[in-house]
C-alpha cells in the first residue's frame, strides 16, 4: 500500500514533573510539502521537535516515516536515517571549511588520505542541484548565517534527507536571504521532501507553506491548509483562549517620568541601534519583539553589561553613567537575566548565600568578616515576602522548581531595594500556577512605585500585565504602544518593520 | 586582490582590531630586530645554524602537545614522558665500553662483534628497537591521560597533572632498578651519539636534529590536513557536540590524538637525551612549558580546533630566537625568565581577545 504520508505523527503526548506540555499531538507530513508549524512561545513545538528526534522519550504516541513506526535514539540516527533538522543556533564547526563539515564524519577516502577532490566535487553537485551559491572551500566562521543555514541544508540533503525541520530560519536573515532561502526550499519541495517549517512570521507562512498545523498549550489545535487560512484565522488559533483568569488584577497607578533613555546604541555586535524611550514611576513597560530582535541586548546595555557605543541615561532629571554593572546596582537598577541556569543562580549553593550575594558588602561587620545571622535574618524575610516554598534557607536552590529559584532570583534583587528592575523572560520555564505569583509580585512592586521593563517573547503575557509595550526590530524600537489599545496584530506587524 | 581590497574598505576600529590581533608578531619582531641592531653579528650562519638544532626537539614536542591543544586540552606531563622516554633510550643504549651500565648484561644479540669476536658496538637493528620501544612507551602513557580526558571528562589539566606526578613515580622507579645504582645514565654509545651529528652536503653541514623535525613536521602536516582522523580532531576541537552528532566518536579521536603525541615524546626524548649525552631522573622537566609556550604564539588556540603546522613552526622558531637572542645579548638569566613569561601570558591574551564575544 501507497502512504500518502512521508512523515506521521500520532497522539503524541509528554509530561514534565506532572504538567502535561504536549497533549494528543498530531502532525502529517506529505511528500512534496511545506508543513507550517505554529503556535506561542511555550506552546510545545520545541519539546515536539526534541521528541522526534530522540532527545526526549514521549510517554505516549508513535511516529511513522513512510508507514513504518520509528524511534530515533539521537538526532545522529535521525539524520542518517533521513529525517534532519537546521536548528535556529546552528551546531556547526566554525573554525573549518563547507565542505569539511558537510562531510564530518563520513570523509570518503582514497587510500590513506582523505579523498579532497570527490568531496570538492560532490559538494558542488549539490550545491548545484538545490541552487545554492557559497565558496565550498570558504570558512564557516566567515559566512553569513545566511549562508551558514544553506550549508547545514545541503548537509541534510547529502544525508538524502526524506524530512526536513526548519526551525525559525528567517529569525536573523534579510529580506533578500529570505527570497533565497525560500527558492531553495521550493527547489527541494520538487525533489519531494517534506519539510516542516517553524516560525512565527505570518507573511512567510503564506508565501512558503502548504498546510499549516497549529499548536496552543500543548495541544493540537489543528492542520489547515494555507490558502483556507487568513491572518486572523491563524491568530485565532494561537491564541483563542480568554486571558481573564490568567493575569491579576491591575489596580497600581502610573506616575511621573523616572528614567530616559536617549539614542542608545551599543559598541559591539549584536548592535542595538538608536533607542529612546521613557519609563515611568510605577510602571511596567514590555518589551516585545522577535528572536533576534535584540530586546535582551537592549536591556544589558541599559545595565551596563554591554558596551555602548553612544547615548544618554536620564534617572531623576540628571544623567547617570551606566558603564558597568557596579554602578548600575548603585544607580537603583536591577537585571533579573533571562537563562536563570547560566546567568542566576548558583546552583550548588543554598538560599542564603543566592539571595545574599548580590549585596554581600553590607553584611559586613566592623572587622570585614560578614555576619551570618543578618544574612540569615534577611533571607527569612525574603522568603516570607516572595512566598519561595522551600523547606529551610539551608536548601541548595537547585532543589527548588524554576519558579521558586526565580522568585529567590527577584528577592536577591529586592534586598539591594532597587528602584528600576530590568526583567528578561520572568517566567520562562515555569508553570501557569507559579507565572500567575511571578505577575502579582511584579504587580505588588510597581504599587510601591518601583518601575519594571520586562523583555517577553510571549505576547498574552505582555498584553496581560504591562502599561505599554514596546516593539523591537531588528536592534532598533519600532515604536511604543499603550497596552490596552493594542492588539497581536498590530505588535506582530510592528516587530517586522525593520527587517 | 580581495585581501587588498578589504584592506582599502577598513575603518580605523578594523585596523586597530587587526593591530591586536597581530600584536604578539610586532611585539616579537620588534624584538628580533633590537636583538639584531644590538649585535649584529647575530645575523650569522652558526647562529641560524644553533636556533635551528635548538628548535628541533623542541619542534617535535610542540606538534605533539598542538594536537591536544587543538582538542581544548594541554599536556602537563609531556615533560616527565620526555624524561622518561630519555632515559629508557639512555638505559639500553650505553657505551660498551662503559663499566658502569645501568644494564650490566645485554643479551648477545643486540651486539655487534667483529671477525675476532670482539663487541665493537650495537646491532644497527637495535637503535631502532629502542626507539621503537620508547614510542611505545610515550604512547602508552599519554593514551591512559587521553582515555581519562575522553571517558571521565576529567579535564585535561588536572589528568594530565596527576599523570604527570605518577609518572615521575614510575621513572624513579626503573631509575632505581639500574645495576649500576641511581646515578646519572651517561657515557652514552657513540654510534647513536652519531645520529644527531651533521650531515655534509657539500660542504654544507646541516645537523641531523634539523633533518629529523622538517621530516616529522612534514608527516604531521599530512596527518593534521589530507587525514580522516586529522580532520576530525579539528572537528572534536572545535565544536564536540557537533562532531558527535555527525558521526564523529569524540573518546576515539581524543584518545589518538594523545597517543600521537605519546609517539612524538617518545622520539623527542630520544633525540634529546642523544644530543645532551647524558640524563638524569630530572631530564625533561619543564619541557611541556616551551613547547605550550611555542604553540600558543603560533597561533594554536586554547579556544580549540584553531592550528596549524606552519604555526607551530613558526611559534617554535620565535620563541628560541628570542631565547637565543637574550644569551647572545648576555641578557641576564633572571630577566630572560620575566621576558619569556610576558610574552606567553601577552600571546594568550591577544589571542583569547580573537575569539571572546565581545559585548
Amino acid at each position: 500500500m501507497k502512504n500518502d504520508y512521508l512523515l506521521q505523527i500520532k497522539h503524541l503526548s509528554k509530561s514534565f514533573s506532572g504538567v502535561k506540555v504536549l497533549d494528543d499531538v498530531e502532525i502529517s507530513v506529505k511528500p512534496g510539502s511545506i508543513h507550517a508549524l505554529m503556535g506561542e512561545n511555550g506552546a510545545g513545538k520545541s519539546t515536539l521537535m526534541k521528541c522526534l528526534f530522540g532527545i526526549y522519550k514521549q510517554d505516549e504516541g508513535s511516529f511513522y516515516l513512510d508507514g513504518e513506526e520509528f524511534n530515533f535514539t539521537d538526532p545522529k540516527d535521525a539524520l542518517e536515517n533521513g529525517v534532519s533538522m537546521v536548528h535556529q543556533e546552528l551546531n556547526q564547526v566554525l573554525q573549518r571549511t563547507v565542505i569539511d563539515n558537510v562531510w564530518l564524519g563520513r570523509y570518503p577516502r582514497k587510500g590513506l588520505f582523505v579523498d579532497e577532490k570527490k568531496m570538492y566535487e560532490d559538494t558542488v553537485k549539490l550545491f548545484n542541484s538545490i541552487g545554492v551559491e557559497v565558496d565550498p572551500t570558504a570558512k564557516l566562521a566567515d559566512l553569513s548565517v545566511s549562508e551558514r543555514q544553506m550549508v547545514e541544508i545541503v548537509k541534510a540533503v547529502s544525508y538524502e534527507a526524506k524530512v526536513i525541520v526548519l526551525d525559525e530560519p528567517t529569525s536573523s536573515l534579510t529580506e533578500n536571504e529570505v527570497d533565497k532561502l525560500f527558492q531553495i526550499m521550493r527547489t527541494l519541495k520538487k525533489q519531494g521532501i517534506g519539510l516542516i517549517y517553524i516560525s512565527h512570521k505570518m507573511e512567510e507562512i503564506f508565501t512558503i507553506s502548504d498546510y499549516v498545523s497549529v499548536l496552543r498549550d500543548g495541544h493540537y489545535i489543528g492542520t489547515k491548509k494555507t490558502s483556507e487560512l487568513n491572518m486572523d484565522t491563524i491568530i485565532n488559533m494561537m491564541v483563542g483562549r480568554d486571558l481573564e483568569h490568567r493575569f491579576p488584577h491591575k489596580a497600581h497607578k502610573v506616575g511621573e517620568t523616572v528614567l530616559e533613555v536617549k539614542n542608545l546604541s551599543t559598541y559591539y555586535k549584536p548592535y542595538v541601534k538608536d533607542v529612546s524611550f521613557e519609563l515611568r514611576k510605577g510602571e511596567i513597560l514590555g518589551i516585545s519583539g522577535l528572536v533576534g530582535s535584540r530586546r535582551t541586548e537592549l536591556i544589558e546595555a541599559i545595565f551596563g553589561a554591554r558596551t555602548k557605543a553612544s547615548g544618554q541615561l536620564i534617572l531623576n532629571g540628571q544623567e547617570i553613567q551606566n558603564n558597568n554593572t557596579v554602578q548600575a546596582i548603585k544607580n537603583g537598577f536591577a537585571l533579573i537575566t533571562e537563562e536563570r541556569r547560566e546567568t542566576g543562580i548558583y546552583p550548588v549553593s543554598d538560599i542564603t548565600f543566592n539571595s545574599t550575594i548580590a549585596n554581600i558588602d553590607s553584611y559586613k561587620n566592623k572587622i570585614g568578616l560578614l555576619q551570618n545571622s543578618q544574612m540569615q535574618k534577611d533571607t527569612a524575610r525574603m522568603i516570607e515576602k516572595m512566598r519561595v516554598k522551600t523547606p529551610s534557607q539551608k536548601e541548595l536552590i537547585r532543589a527548588l522548581s524554576g519558579g521558586n529559584q526565580q522568585k529567590v532570583i527577584i528577592g536577591r534583587w529586592l534586598l539591594l531595594n532597587p528602584d528600576i528592575l530590568l526583567m528578561d523572560e520572568p517566567t520562562r520555564g515555569i508553570d501557569v500556577g507559579a507565572k500567575y505569583e511571578i505577575y502579582q509580585l511584579m504587580l505588588d512592586l510597581v504599587s510601591q512605585g518601583k518601575s519594571i521593563i520586562m523583555v517577553s517573547s510571549e505576547m498574552p503575557e505582555l498584553l496581560g500585565i504591562t502599561d505599554r509595550i514596546g516593539v523591537m526590530s531588528n536592534g532598533q524600537l519600532a515604536g511604543i504602544v499603550n497596552t490596552k489599545d493594542t492588539s497581536q496584530e498590530e505588535l506582530f506587524k510592528m516587530t517586522t518593520k525593520y527587517l | 586582490m580581495e585581501k587588498l581590497k578589504n584592506l582599502k574598505n577598513m575603518t580605523s576600529k578594523d585596523v586597530k582590531e587587526y593591530m591586536l590581533n597581530n600584536a604578539i608578531y610586532f611585539v616579537i619582531g620588534a624584538m628580533i630586530l633590537f636583538i639584531i641592531i644590538s649585535e649584529p653579528s647575530f645575523l650569522n650562519f652558526n647562529v641560524f645554524k644553533n636556533i635551528l638544532t635548538q628548535s628541533s626537539v623542541r619542534l617535535i614536542l610542540a606538534l605533539g602537545v598542538g594536537g591536544i591543544i587543538i582538542l581544548q586540552g594541554t599536556d602537563l606531563s609531556l615533560g616527565r614522558n620526555v624524561g622518561f622516554t630519555a632515559i629508557i633510550t639512555g638505559s639500553f643504549l650505553q657505551s660498551h665500553t662503559y663499566s658502569a651500565r645501568f644494564y650490566d648484561t645485554l643479551p648477545d644479540w643486540v651486539w655487534n662483534t667483529n671477525s675476532l669476536g670482539e663487541v665493537v658496538g650495537f646491532e644497527w637493528y637495535f637503535y631502532i628497537l629502542v626507539l621503537i620501544l620508547v614510542m611505545l612507551v610515550g604512547a602508552f602513557f599519554s593514551a591512559i591521560n587521553g582515555f581519562v580526558v575522553a571517558k571521565f571528562h576529567v579535564h585535561p589539566f588536572l589528568a594530565t597533572l596527576g599523570g604527570s606526578v605518577a609518572l615521575y613515580g614510575i621513572l624513579l622507579l626503573y631509575f632505581n632498578t639500574s645495576d649500576a645504582g641511581p646515578q646519572p645514565i651517561g657515557s652514552l654509545d657513540p654510534t647513536f651519539g652519531s645520529f644527531v651529528g651533521v650531515w655534509d652536503v657539500f660542504g654544507f653541514e646541516i645537523p641531523l636534529l634539523v633533518v629529523y623535525s622538517v621530516g616529522v613536521a612534514t608527516i604531521m602536516w599530512f596527518i593534521w590536513n589530507k587525514t580522516t582522523f586529522g580532520k576530525n580532531m579539528y572537528a572534536v576541537g572545535g565544536n564536540p557536540e557537533a562532531a558527535k552528532i555527525s558521526g564523529v566518536s569524540v573518546i576515539k579521536t581524543t584518545v589518538m590524538v594523545y597517543i600521537l603525541a605519546g609517539f612524538l615524546y617518545g622520539i623527542g626524548g630520544y633525540l634529546e637525551v642523544a644530543r645532551v649525552g647524558s640524563a638524569n631522573s630530572a631530564f625533561g622537566f619543564n619541557y611541556e612549558l616551551d613547547a605550550i609556550a611555542a604553540c600558543v604564539v603560533g597561533g594554536i588556540s586554547f579556544s580549540g580546533g584553531i592550528g596549524k603546522i606552519s604555526g607551530a613552526v613558526a611559534g617554535v622558531l620565535m620563541f628560541t630566537v628570542i631565547s637565543y637572542g637574550m644569551v647572545y645579548l648576555g641578557i641576564d638569566a633572571y630577566y630572560q625568565y620575566i621576558i619569556k613569561g610576558v610574552i606567553i601570558v601577552a600571546a594568550v591574551a591577544l589571542d583569547t581577545r580573537k575569539y571572546i564575544k565581545k559585548t
